[in-house]
């Protein structure tokens, strides 16, 4: 199947409004992705030692005792974030195995990149108590002061290593 | 008033699951639909070659901020009901700074690399192992840093909107993102062609 094109930014982002407005309306509350990361994290530390759960008040809010963390509105929504991708990249005929990455560096070193880059996102998502979903868009849109603090030291940090990264991309 | 309809009608963990999971099919499609599957693309913003990030997060900003204005305003929506995320202040600017970082480093967020898992790309598949990671190394340490995570020093201010921080009304606050927008389209466009037209299509 031939590739399509990407929706005209202008016009995905009135859709992704639209969702996000939806979200509020129907749920009250905004999308999300790093929280359901999270408790898949817990998941696994569950089976491993609830013991450890129950000891670590951070780790006990999200799976103390009996509690389930996939019991959560979250987990659910990224369920449907990938049946959602895997839709639209079977209707742009973009479902296609690939390494992204600037053409100065090789798959490797972009896979190593990439898991650095994701561990350095995943622990700074925690500690601002969300990501770009569910911080920078969800409570951009609801105009939550810290998640506009929050939304521009995102932008601040990448802008400002950007120069000192730019072989991995440029 | 008829919204959050799962807050006033009193959903089961059922009903509002079910929509949580259409709700992401959206979510999901509109990621995959901008080109936010592609890493690549997402990093080029940072060199100003492809804006594409900036557009849709603002466009779509303003297109829900504005509808829950007007609803808010026309009595539809309860927003004592609606979540309204807690302001940190320093470990909000902390973890924004790391999440900088890691996304010009590893060319994902977590929203995208989910994109980017289910349209088959290899390095959203390590972006998500090293995601999961760097989240169970903060689950641990998290009882260590309570005092700035969510102590004393921690900027606490509760869930405070802009435009209550400043006393003035929702619509003002709004009409200004929506003109800073407008600005930064402008200067977009522009920038995406002064470094020569490199849009990722």
């Amino acid at each position: 199947m031939t590739k399509k094109n990407y929706t005209s930014p202008y016009l995905a982002g009135v859709v992704l409004g639209l969702v996000l407005l939806a979200s509020y309306v129907i749920a009250g509350r905004g999308l999300g992705a790093s929280g359901a990361m999270m408790k898949a994290v817990v998941v696994v530390e569950k089976a491993v030692s609830q013991e450890h759960v129950d000891s670590n008040s951070y780790l006990a809010q999200y799976g103390g005792g009996d509690t389930n963390p996939l019991n959560d509105w979250l987990v659910f929504e990224i369920l449907g974030v990938v049946a959602g991708a895997v839709i639209s990249g079977l209707i742009g005929g973009r479902m296609k195995k690939e390494t992204n990455r600037g053409p100065r560096i090789t798959d490797r070193q972009r896979w190593i990149f990439a898991v650095i880059g994701g561990a350095l996102f995943g622990f700074g998502a925690r500690l601002a108590r969300g990501c770009t979903s569910g911080v920078a868009l969800s409570g951009g849109a609801t105009l939550a002061l810290g998640s506009w603090v929050t939304m521009i030291a995102i932008f601040a940090g990448a802008y400002g290593l950007a120069y000192f990264t730019r072989k991995l991309w440029i | 008033m008829f919204a959050p309809l799962a807050v006033l009608n009193e959903w089961s963990d059922g009903i509002n699951y079910l929509f949580a999971f259409v709700i992401g099919i959206g979510f999901g499609a509109a990621l995959e639909t901008a080109g936010f599957g592609n890493s690549k693309k997402l990093a080029w913003q940072f060199y100003f070659r492809d804006l594409t990030v900036f557009k849709v997060m603002f466009t779509a900003i303003i297109t829900a901020m504005t509808g829950m204005i007007f609803f808010d305003a026309f009595g539809w929506i309860d927003m004592s009901n609606v979540s309204i995320n807690p302001t940190y202040l320093w470990p909000g600017i902390a973890g924004g700074l790391i999440m900088g970082v890691g996304f010009v480093i590893g060319g994902y967020c977590p929203g995208t690399s989910f994109a980017g898992l289910a349209t088959l790309k290899i390095d959203a598949l390590f972006y998500i192992i090293g995601a999961l990671l760097g989240m169970f190394i903060f689950g641990e340490v998290a009882p260590l840093i309570e005092p700035f995570y969510s102590g004393r020093y921690s900027g606490y201010m509760g869930n405070i909107t802009i435009y209550k921080f400043f006393g003035i009304s929702a619509g003002v606050i709004g009409f200004f993102v929506m003109l800073v927008a407008l600005v930064g389209f402008y200067g977009a466009e522009w920038a995406e062609k002064k470094t020569g037209n490199n849009i990722i299509n």
